[in-house]
């Protein structure tokens, strides 16, 4: 998942960094003797990026939604299911951590702290499948389930 | 031109950030704080998402352990949560409609972030309004899907489609998950009131915490509602699709 979002970071950075200064310019050019009037210490830094972006990604998570509610309504089965269900899921999540809290922008010090220390979670459920797959078998051979 | 003086100042304070893993490894030796650039506000709300990251990650491995581990069928989600809709039975219909719900909420959150950043805080107020009513939505139908359930005989003990286990999972990971969206409810409330009354640019102090507020506290609200939104995704592929 990891190897995932950091792909997907790079996908969505570089159109939006062109798309960034290009509503920053316009902006600058209409509304600057208001704002400069209003707030002079109007802040230039801070999370702001052009609603086109966000509508995009909307409309991507609608999509993605969709499909992934279509797995189950033509009702796959199998690893089919598994792999479609888990590759909508990571997508979704993906285009939520990066674009709508703002991650592909973050310094990689940060994405690092925060994305990794989760991984460790994978560990845990694989310890917890092995267990379970173990409890399942002594229930199988000692109650005849 | 408002952006040139601000930026210059930048510059001059601040030494330039190197960015790649280098950067990173500059970050982190450089005797100061590690998170440059990421207000101590925004590195707090992201810790504290991280924690309850494992929180939710604890409750989705237990349920994985009990559904693998039972030798009776666990029941099916897709027929428990269909419903009958001009008499035809549409499988997890509710579900997929929270769904929609939640992302549209968190839409709407990303676009009153940029606004309250563009200090439009009319805008800004109200597209935090609407998704506080979407909020409050996905927990009217949360609150509609548990009745129905309760209904059918579903208790943390058992129920009658299947593996016993299913109900205390069910339980306990939507009513937390629930919980948090009803905390985000009130918290966005708060915070569209503050922009709404411009708080921020008067440098109102709040009445919780004493202090002046920034516009900033938005996209930190932000940070926290996208993650009720992701911790569904998690839950819509895992509890109810799997």
């Amino acid at each position: 998942m990891g190897l995932h979002l950091r792909i997907l970071l790079s996908v969505v950075t570089s159109p939006t960094g062109e798309l960034m200064t290009a509503t920053t310019e316009n902006t600058t050019h209409s509304h600057a003797p208001v704002a400069q009037a209003a707030q002079p210490a109007a802040q230039a830094h801070g999370q702001q990026h052009p609603i086109k972006l966000y509508l995009l990604v909307w409309g991507l998570l609608f999509f993605l939604s969709a499909c992934s509610y279509l797995v189950d309504y033509f009702d796959f089965q199998g690893y089919l299911r598994w792999f479609l269900i888990v590759l909508f899921m990571l997508l979704k999540a993906g285009l939520i951590v990066a674009v709508f809290m703002h991650m592909a922008w973050e310094r990689l010090a940060l994405v690092v702290a925060i994305l990794a220390p989760p991984m460790a979670v994978l560990v845990l459920m694989a310890m917890m499948a092995w267990e379970g797959d173990y409890t399942n078998y002594l229930r199988v051979i000692f109650f005849g389930a | 031109m408002t952006a040139e003086p601000v930026t210059t100042e930048h510059v001059t304070t601040e030494p330039t950030l190197r960015s790649s893993l280098h950067g990173m490894v500059a970050d982190w030796s450089s005797d100061q704080r590690s998170f440059k650039g990421a207000s101590w506000g925004k590195a707090m709300m992201w810790i504290f998402l991280v924690s309850d990251t494992f929180v939710f990650s604890c409750f989705l491995i237990s349920y994985m352990t009990v559904r693998m581990s039972t030798t009776v069928e666990w029941p099916h989600p897709s027929e428990i949560f269909a419903l009958e809709i001009g008499g035809k039975k549409i499988p997890l219909i509710l579900i997929a409609i929270m769904t929609f719900d939640l992302i549209t909420s968190s839409g709407t959150m990303a676009m009153a972030v940029n606004f309250a950043y563009a200090r439009e805080r009319r805008k800004a107020a109200i597209l935090m309004l609407v998704t506080a009513f979407f909020g409050a939505a996905f927990v009217g139908m949360q609150a509609f899907e548990w009745t129905k359930l309760i209904h059918e005989g579903v208790r943390p003990w058992g129920n009658p489609f299947g593996a016993a286990q299913f109900g205390s999972s069910f339980f306990m990971i939507t009513g937390f998950h629930g919980f948090h969206v009803s905390i985000g409810v009130i918290f966005l409330l708060i915070v569209a009131r503050a922009v709404w009354r411009g708080d921020y640019d008067v440098g109102r102090r709040g009445f919780f915490t004493s202090r002046k507020g920034r516009y900033e506290i938005v996209e930190i609200m932000g940070l926290y509602w996208h993650f009720v939104d992701l911790v569904w995704v998690f839950i819509f592929a895992f509890f109810y699709l799997w």
